[in-house]
Parts: C-alpha cells; sequence; structure tokens
C-alpha cells in the first residue's frame, strides 16, 4: 500500500480512538450511541459511493438490501421453530449447531436461528437478489437505470410493509444479540456502549481498505474506464456487463452487512429502513461527498447521520437531506470535497514528482 | 487554622437554603411521530403536549416542578425512537418519557426504558406493550381486544353472522385485524372476506367490490388513515348498504367531513371526548373532556381527536406520578401503579402492578355519525343504517 | 364473479389509471422538450389540488381551480427558470438527483405551508354518494369529471402541438434544440413553456381528483412512481399512448385485487414497471428508436 493511502487510513485509525477516548473522559459516553448507528449507515454509503461514484451507475433503491439484510437476519433470530421442531430441515439444522434454544417473555419455548448462520444467510440471499436484479437492469442507462433501481426499492418496502411474517408495519422487534466472538456481543446494552463502538468502526475501516485496494486494483481500473467512457472500455476488452454486476453485488453486500448489524444492534428493525427516503438520503451523501471520494462520503455521511440520529434537524429531517442534495447538484455537482482538490492539495506540498491525474 | 467570620457562615447557609426553597426542574421527554405516516396520531399529540406543558409552568409547573420538554420527532420510524430513547435516557436523563405514537416505536424502546429504570407512558395501542408488564411501562389508549370486543357483540346482537373485514397495513391496522379474527372465531361470526390494503390508499373501490361480491352482512374496517372515509365513499358509492362499522381509529370529526354523507349511520366504538357536550353533567369524565377541547380547539382552530387525547392522558398520568412521588423516579413510579380513579379522556384509569393500561370495555362509548355529527348510539334505534340511495 | 362485478372492478382500474395517465403525460411533456424526467411532477398534482381547498374557503369553486392551476403553473415556470435554466449541458445523472431534490423541497414547504392533515375538494357534482348506476354498476359523478378532464387535455394536447405554431416550435425543439434555435425558435423559452404546461395539467389533475380521494403534503410521491409506470408503458413523450398506458396499469392493478392480497398492490405497479424497462424499454406503444436515451439534456 502507498504511502498516500496508508496516512489517511492511519490518521482514521487514531481518530477513531481519539473520539472515544474524549466522550469518555467528557463524560459523553452516549454519544457513542448515534456515533455507532453512524458507522453501521456508513457501510452502504461506502457500496454506494463504489457504484455511483467510480462505477458510474445510479441506484436510487439501495436501502432495499439494507433492509434485507436486516429483516432476514432479524427474521432468522426471532421466529420460533419450536412448533416445527419435529420437521427434518430443523432437525438437520439444529444438529449443525445453527440453532439457539431459549425462553421468551411469557417465558415459553423459543427455538431460532443463532446469529452468525443468519447473518451468513442474509448476505447470500443479498448477493441472490442482487444478482437477479442487477443482471437485467444494469443494461439500462440513465433515468431508466435509476427509476429501475426506485422501484426495487419501493418493492422491498411495499413487501415488508405488507407482510404480517415480517411484522408488517410494526417490524421486527427483540431481535437478540449477535454473538460475534465470544465475550464481544453487537446489543445495544449501555454497559456494551465501548465495544461495540470499536465492532462498528473496526468494520468501517475493514471496508475502506478492502474498497480502496479494489478501486487500485484491475477490476477497480476497469471499471473507472467503464464510468469514463463505456463504449471505449468495451472496445479494448473490458466486460462491461460483468465489471458492473460485480459492483452492483458488492455494494449490495456492504449495505445488507450494515442492515445486518444495525439490526442487531438496535434490537430490531422497521420499513422505514427500506423507505425511498432513506436510498435518496445515501444518494445525497454521496454526492455531497464527492461521488467518487470514499473519505468525502464516510464524513459528511457520519456528521449528518450522527445529526439526524440526534434528532438535530428536529421534523425538517428529510428537508435537511433535500436541500444539501439540490444545492450541492446545482452548485458543485462534484461535491464539497472534491477528490481532486484534496489531490492537488497533497501535490503542492508533496515532494515527490508530479504524477499524472488518473 | 483559620477560623472564618460568623457573618460569612451565616451567608453562607442562607445562600444554601435559598434554592432549596425553589423547586428543581423536572426534564419530560417525549418521543412523538410529528411527521411522516403515523403523522395523524403525533401531530395533534404534540400540539396538546406543548399546551399543557404551557399551561402547567405558567402556574408554576406540576406540584411546583417546572416542566421542561424535550419533544423530539420520530417520523414514526423505529430507528429514530430507538437513538432518542438512548439520549433523552441516557444523556438528558429525563424523568420519563412519554409516547411514541406508534405501537411499532414503542415496541423497540421498552427495553431501553426498563434498563435504563425511566418510566416509559406511551400513546400507542398494542397490548403487547403492557403484556408481560414491565416496571416502567405504561400505556393510555384503550385496548384493541376491548374496541373488537365491543364492535362484535353489537354485530352478533344485529345478527349479522357473514362479515367482512377490511384494515390498513398499518400497526394498528394489524393489531386490530388480529383481535378482530380472534373475537369473531369465540363468537361464531365468519369473516368472509378479510382485506388489507395500503394505508396510501386514494380508492378503494375494488376492495369495495370485493366485499359485495363476497356478500357480507355487515363490515368493519380498521386503520386510522383519511382511507378510513374513502372506504366508506367507495362503499356506499358502488351499492354496498349493509351496516359498516369503524374502529377507534375513527375518532376525528375529519374524517366525517371528509366522507360526507357516506359517513351516515357508520357505528363505532371510541372515548367519550368525541360527545362531551351531550354527557350529563354528573358524569365523572364531563368536566375534564369540556375543558381539553375548548382549549385545544381555541388555541389550535382545529377539532379534538381522540389521538390527541391519549397524549393528554399520558400527562395527567405523568403529573398524578409526580405529585404523589416528587421527583423521585422510583416513588412515583409506584405512586402510577397504585393510582385508582384518574379521569382521562380514554376513560376511567385503575391502575395496579398488573395493569398498566387501567382501562376496561366501558371505557368505550359506541358512537354514530347522525348529521355529519358525532352521537352516542342510541340502542333500539331505527335499524336504518344505511343512507337512502340518491338516484 | 358476474359481469356487473368485473365491470366495477374495471370501473375503479380507469379510475385509478386516468389519475396516473395525467402524471405520465406531464412527465412526456418536460421530456420531450429538454430530455430530463422531472420527479417533481408529482408534487405539481398536490400543489394544485391543495391550493384549490385553500382557495375554495373564499372564492367558489370554479374559480378557486383555476386560480390554482394558474398558480402552479407559476410555480412551474419559476422552478425551470431557478433551477434548471442555467444549468449547462447537466448530465442525466445530475438532472435526476436535481429532479429529487425538488421534489422533497416542494414536500416540505407543502409541510410547512399546510401542515400535515388531508384535504379535499367538495364534489364538482353531488356529493360522496352519489353514484350514477347502470344495472349493478355504480359509478360516481366525480369519475366521469377526471375522465372528461382527462379526455380534454388529451385532446387539447395533440391539437396544440400537431396544429398549432407554438406548438410545432416544442416539437421542433424536442427533435434537435441546435436546428430549431438556428430557424429563430426561441428554445429557452420552450423549455419554460414545456414545465408550464407540465405544471398546469398536473395541478388541474389534482383538483378535479381531490374529492374522490383526498390531497396530502406527501401525496406527491406515490403518483410520480405511477406516473413513470404509465410513461414508460405508454412510450414516453407520447400524450394518447400514455392514455392508454395509464387505462392499462389501472386496470391491471384492480384486477389484481382479486387474486392477491390489497397490500400488495403496488409491488404489482412496479413489477410491471421492472419487466417492461428490462424487456422493451420504448414501451408497448412507442418505438425503439425513441428508446435510445440521450446522456446529456
Amino acid at each position: 500500500m502507498s504511502r498516500s493511502r496508508a496516512l489517511p487510513l492511519a490518521v482514521f485509525t487514531a481518530l477513531i480512538v481519539l473520539v472515544q477516548l474524549a466522550t469518555g473522559l467528557a463524560d459523553k459516553g452516549q454519544y457513542l450511541t448515534q456515533l455507532t448507528m453512524a458507522a453501521y449507515y456508513a457501510l452502504p454509503i461506502l457500496g454506494l459511493t463504489l457504484l455511483m461514484g467510480y462505477a458510474g451507475q445510479i441506484s436510487i433503491g439501495h436501502a432495499g438490501f439494507f433492509a434485507i439484510g436486516g429483516y432476514v437476519s432479524g427474521f432468522l433470530t426471532t421466529f420460533n421453530l419450536t412448533e416445527l421442531s419435529s420437521r427434518w430441515w430443523v432437525r438437520a439444522a439444529a444438529r449443525l449447531h445453527l440453532l439457539a434454544a431459549g425462553q421468551d417473555a411469557f417465558a415459553s419455548q423459543t427455538l431460532v436461528v443463532r446469529a452468525w448462520p443468519a447473518c451468513i444467510a442474509a448476505l447470500l440471499i443479498t448477493i441472490v437478489v442482487a444478482y437477479l436484479i442487477g443482471k437485467p437492469v444494469l443494461r439500462l442507462k440513465g433515468h431508466f437505470l435509476a427509476m429501475a433501481t426506485l422501484g426495487f426499492g419501493t418493492i422491498v418496502y411495499r413487501l415488508v410493509l405488507g407482510t404480517s411474517a415480517l411484522g408488517a408495519a410494526d417490524g421486527i422487534s427483540d431481535v437478540p444479540a449477535f454473538h460475534l466472538l465470544p465475550g464481544l456481543d453487537v446489543s445495544g446494552k449501555s454497559a456494551l456502549r465501548i465495544s461495540n463502538y470499536y465492532v462498528a468502526w473496526g468494520l468501517v475501516l475493514v471496508t475502506v481498505i478492502l474498497l480502496g485496494n479494489l478501486i487500485h486494483s484491475r477490476i477497480g481500473r476497469a471499471m473507472r474506464a467503464i464510468h469514463g467512457a463505456e463504449e471505449a472500455a468495451t472496445a479494448s476488452g473490458i466486460d462491461t456487463q460483468d465489471t458492473k454486476l460485480k459492483m452492483f453485488v458488492l455494494s449490495a453486500v456492504l449495505a445488507a452487512l450494515g442492515g445486518v448489524f444495525l439490526t442487531h444492534y438496535n434490537g430490531g428493525i422497521g420499513p422505514s429502513e427500506a423507505s425511498i427516503m432513506k436510498s435518496v438520503r445515501m444518494v445525497a451523501i454521496v454526492a455531497i461527498g464527492g461521488m467518487a471520494n470514499l473519505w468525502g462520503a464516510l464524513i459528511m455521511g457520519v456528521a449528518l447521520n450522527f445529526l439526524s440520529m440526534r434528532g438535530s434537524f428536529g421534523s425538517y429531517d428529510d428537508a435537511v437531506f433535500g436541500v444539501i442534495l439540490l444545492l450541492i447538484m446545482l452548485l458543485s455537482p462534484q461535491g464539497l470535497l472534491r477528490a481532486d482538490l484534496a489531490r492537488r492539495l497533497v501535490r503542492m506540498v508533496s515532494r515527490r514528482p508530479k504524477e499524472p491525474v488518473t | 487554622m483559620n477560623r472564618l467570620p460568623k457573618w460569612i457562615v451565616l451567608l453562607g447557609a442562607l445562600g444554601l437554603a435559598g434554592p432549596a426553597a425553589a423547586k428543581e426542574t423536572i426534564k419530560v421527554g417525549a418521543i412523538l411521530s410529528v411527521t411522516g405516516p403515523a403523522a395523524n396520531l403525533g401531530g395533534p399529540e404534540a400540539r396538546t403536549l406543548q399546551m399543557l406543558v404551557d399551561e402547567a409552568n405558567k402556574k408554576g409547573g406540576i406540584a411546583g416542578y417546572p416542566i421542561e420538554l424535550l419533544l423530539k420527532d420520530s417520523g414514526g420510524s423505529p430507528e429514530k425512537a430507538i437513538s432518542f430513547a438512548k439520549k433523552l435516557i441516557e444523556e438528558d436523563k429525563v424523568f420519563a418519557i412519554l409516547g411514541p405514537s406508534t405501537s411499532g416505536e414503542t415496541l423497540k424502546i421498552k427495553g431501553i426504558a426498563e434498563e435504563g429504570k425511566t418510566l416509559l407512558i406511551s400513546c400507542a395501542a398494542a397490548e403487547a406493550i403492557v403484556k408481560p408488564v414491565g416496571k416502567y411501562v405504561f400505556k393510555t389508549p384503550q385496548n384493541d381486544s376491548h374496541a373488537a370486543r365491543k364492535i362484535l357483540e353489537h354485530i352478533k346482537k344485529a345478527g349479522a353472522t357473514k362479515i367482512g373485514l377490511v384494515s390498513s397495513n398499518t400497526g394498528f391496522g394489524k393489531a386490530g385485524k388480529e383481535q378482530v379474527e380472534k373475537v369473531a372465531k369465540e363468537l361464531g361470526i365468519e369473516i368472509v372476506a378479510n382485506e388489507v390494503y395500503e394505508k396510501e390508499a386514494t380508492d378503494l373501490t375494488a376492495v369495495a367490490t370485493k366485499l359485495k361480491a363476497a356478500g357480507v352482512q355487515a363490515f368493519i374496517n380498521w386503520s386510522i388513515e383519511p382511507a378510513q372515509a374513502i372506504v366508506l365513499k367507495n362503499a356506499r358509492q358502488i351499492g354496498l348498504d349493509v351496516p359498516i362499522y369503524q374502529s377507534h381509529g375513527f375518532g376525528n370529526i375529519q374524517y366525517v367531513k371528509a366522507a360526507g354523507p357516506a359517513a351516515e349511520g357508520v357505528i363505532f366504538p371510541a372515548g367519550r371526548l368525541l360527545v362531551a357536550e351531550s354527557l350529563p353533567a354528573s358524569h365523572p369524565q364531563k368536566a375534564v373532556l369540556m375543558k381539553y377541547k375548548k382549549d385545544y380547539e381555541a388555541k389550535f382552530k382545529e377539532d379534538v381527536s381522540t389521538f390527541g387525547g391519549h397524549v393528554f392522558d399520558a400527562y395527567l398520568m405523568l403529573a398524578k406520578a409526580i405529585e404523589k412521588g416528587g421527583a423521585d423516579r422510583e416513588k412515583a413510579r409506584e405512586a402510577l401503579e397504585g393510582v385508582q380513579g384518574l379521569v382521562g379522556t380514554a376513560g376511567v384509569f385503575n391502575f395496579s402492578a398488573q395493569d398498566h393500561n387501567g382501562l376496561q370495555m366501558d371505557a368505550f362509548e359506541m358512537l354514530t355519525v347522525k348529521q355529519g355529527q358525532f352521537v352516542v348510539l342510541q340502542e333500539g334505534a331505527a335499524k336504518k343504517d344505511a343512507p337512502a340511495k340518491k338516484k | 364473479m358476474t359481469f356487473a362485478l368485473l365491470l366495477q372492478y374495471l370501473v375503479a382500474g380507469v379510475t385509478y389509471g386516468a389519475i396516473y395517465a395525467i402524471v405520465a403525460i406531464g412527465f412526456g411533456i418536460v421530456y420531450n422538450a429538454t430530455g430530463i424526467i422531472n420527479f417533481a411532477q408529482g408534487e405539481f398534482v398536490m400543489l394544485g389540488g391543495m391550493l384549490a381547498v385553500s382557495l375554495q374557503a373564499f372564492l367558489p369553486l370554479p374559480v378557486a381551480v383555476l386560480f390554482a392551476v394558474l398558480i402552479t403553473m407559476g410555480v412551474g415556470a419559476l422552478v425551470e427558470i431557478l433551477f434548471i435554466r442555467w444549468l449547462d449541458r447537466p448530465t442525466v445523472l445530475r438532472m435526476i438527483v436535481i429532479t429529487i431534490g425538488l421534489s422533497i423541497g416542494m414536500r416540505e414547504l407543502a409541510l410547512l405551508v399546510w401542515g400535515e392533515g388531508v384535504r379535499s375538494l367538495p364534489y364538482f357534482t353531488g356529493d360522496a354518494v352519489s353514484a350514477l348506476s347502470v344495472g349493478d354498476v355504480h359509478v360516481s359523478p366525480q369519475v366521469l369529471w377526471v375522465l372528461g378532464t382527462v379526455g380534454v387535455i388529451v385532446a387539447f394536447l395533440v391539437l396544440f402541438f400537431g396544429k398549432t405554431r407554438l406548438g410545432r416550435q416544442m416539437r421542433a425543439c424536442a427533435a434537435n434544440r441546435d436546428a430549431a434555435r438556428l430557424c429563430g425558435i426561441d428554445a429557452k423559452g420552450m423549455v419554460t413553456l414545456s414545465f408550464v404546461l407540465a405544471a398546469g395539467i398536473g395541478a388541474l389533475a389534482g383538483c378535479v381528483v381531490s374529492p374522490i380521494t383526498y390531497v396530502q403534503y406527501d401525496s406527491g410521491t406515490n403518483l410520480a412512481i405511477k406516473g413513470f409506470t404509465v410513461a414508460v408503458l405508454g412510450g414516453l413523450g407520447n400524450s394518447a399512448a400514455a392514455l392508454g398506458g395509464g387505462i392499462i396499469l389501472g386496470v391491471i392493478e384492480s384486477l389484481s385485487i382479486i387474486v392477491l392480497p390489497a397490500a400488495y398492490k403496488d409491488v404489482v405497479a412496479i413489477a410491471l414497471l421492472l419487466a417492461i424497462l428490462v424487456f422493451r424499454p420504448a414501451g408497448v406503444f412507442g418505438n425503439a428508436a425513441t428508446a435510445r436515451l440521450k446522456e446529456h439534456a
């Protein structure tokens, strides 16, 4: 990894730790709650930055994947299989250590899927759905692609809202903690606030590293070539459809991952996580951050989601995102934190030989 | 050792004694869905609560404690409710939280309130909120099961055996649907058409047609959205002239206005707030209801609804708890459990350690619509439930 | 399933469908002139309804409707001048995001002005229970108003674009902006006009439909999605085809209730949209050439 990439990562890691220590010292440890939530929301945003900014494919339905992740894992970890315990597949699952027994609030027997298999199931289902949706839809362009993704997001919303097994309008509650590793739980308990904070931000850090590697790899260059000029990319032998599809699926999986973890952290999920406004907010944040700018999207995403989750925007939460989106798109479509702006500044102060702008 | 002059010591003592005479401010949090899909609940609730707190503070607060209201708009999103609940409890260290407006949100923060040992007085109706009972969790709306039972007993008395049920895909609609299905089975009434529609539905003619096709002798609509006015219009328009029952979500005159003549004869259970004027002066609820109605309508220039009433009751409970238990949370909580005969908009509340809702079936009155107004349903009145068909 | 009941479902379907068709036509007008899909089209419908309700408190109903339409047309012009006009060859992505932002902005503004409550206009003729009956099939008179208004709008647009000078100028601009300018056509003015027209017909639809349903600050979003489905179904930019598409979508939605729970009605509409986008983006009535989308407006 080049020095220019390692440095921001080191700074980022240091910042994560510093913020936690600072909040602890200032007795503002409760801020960690919203910071953790913001971190989980950052995962779909990073994925979307990859898709929209680097691969140039718009998606106004990504909250749908977030919801799929959250709902599948939420459902599996709360659906009581006790009635079905004689079925062969339930017994097989039990033998494979996929299930956990327990008691619910009424002291009756419960048998649910454990969090790890549920998480994996959620991600697998997301991959399948993203592949099935992406394959036909990514052949579209411009408005049609936008509308198709909007339609996908709306379908997910309507399905979770209209299905009683998924809690309909109430959503799923009492989702148990996610036992990541012995002694490390993802849950909302205030005693576990600090460890949960590090889990969330650790996940974000890993994602940033992986995406960074991807962008600078061969596939990443292929993706950026497609964004620049698709016909030229095809002419140089890049399988554009395949690359686009891979990026779509990857960004979907990231969104679903965020959904899974947040659902366990919150102890539940509701249809509002699949709403179109959520998808639009993600698009807004990617746009503000600078479209093809992982750090920009991350910073703006955390800042805006943190404030939103604390209620700083009051009843005009949606309005804030809408107005920001509008202003940025009108005045500075390259975003506030332009990638090349930062690079230009860095080049001005660095002593390395000038590199051509990518 | 330094010896402070006597007069400084005296001054210091007086200084300490001074502020102790005034009571500390009690912070009260509220999580309501002022905007978003449940805005018709949270909007009136937020306005009511603001009005009540302002009024109390003008008189020095509740039992002498000034009240600081921290109102948060959750937009009906559970994740916001969770985040706000944690913030209010852990950061702002509120004495109690009033709301949320919807069952979905309440169920998600029930555990947080219990863990944070903070009173949660919810304005949402789901029975799961108080069953199993959480030490700190209370709710003010009447139980859906009571409403469903009241409706179905009336249907049974009227002699109908095959009915239709339509409900919206919201928490309220879903809860009602389950209750109606359960009680109907118990009473031997068959639901021959059972449809769920989207809450934003703007035309329900197709659903009404389906009901007609199934040959229902009466039907129940369970929703709290404007759709409940639309289903009335559509049903009457296609000539479905059977008795129509609504849930207690019909408790806002704007739905009657929206449905026009289609609302005539609709029967539904509700708190007595809507017919406050026609109550006899001796009725225990009359004074409270009339005052709320007058104040709200004067201040906000819109009609009262039973939804705003839910937070009114929550506030009454909070006030009672503080009056009896002071600013100590544990004492206040215990005191609340012992409250009997608290007159609210939804009915007269009697709490206990096992009953954190405090209302029974008699909290409901069966109302109907006559000439565009809510009136108490007179039993034995003419069975003309459908308006005359206009040719 | 008797024939009368089937007809009743069809009537419901056509009623829904006419409502969506107008939104689609509005999309089409702006798209033809600018290559932009204006996501805020649904909000024009909402504005028309809301304004009319506020105005009819102190104006007679027809005058209130007229003024509501005129004011919304003004808003349409304002939107174009303030947000669209001065953009220099924006990418499609940018335009999509801008109009989404506009849609949200208008919605929140409506929330600020009118609150979260629902409003309805009084019925133009008759009231909530009056119905014209043919045998066992009942139709509210307002439905006839809706269909009549939509019919008049379509006829007007066909005449306008086909026969009037202004209409032909707009079509010229849509076909080739630069060539049109060379012929002396005020291209910028045509764009503004397209927004004004789209806003006007949207507002009129909002007025004529609000007695049957209701308007609320967020009524616009759902309409936009359904309207787009119809636009794509009917071949984007073709008014008469959009009407056909609207009826098809409305009827399919309505009949779907027979087999599926009503809560999934929207899913049917969107699944249809996705199917069309994937298999025949030019729509049922359009042709493949028009499906090739412009990269820049």
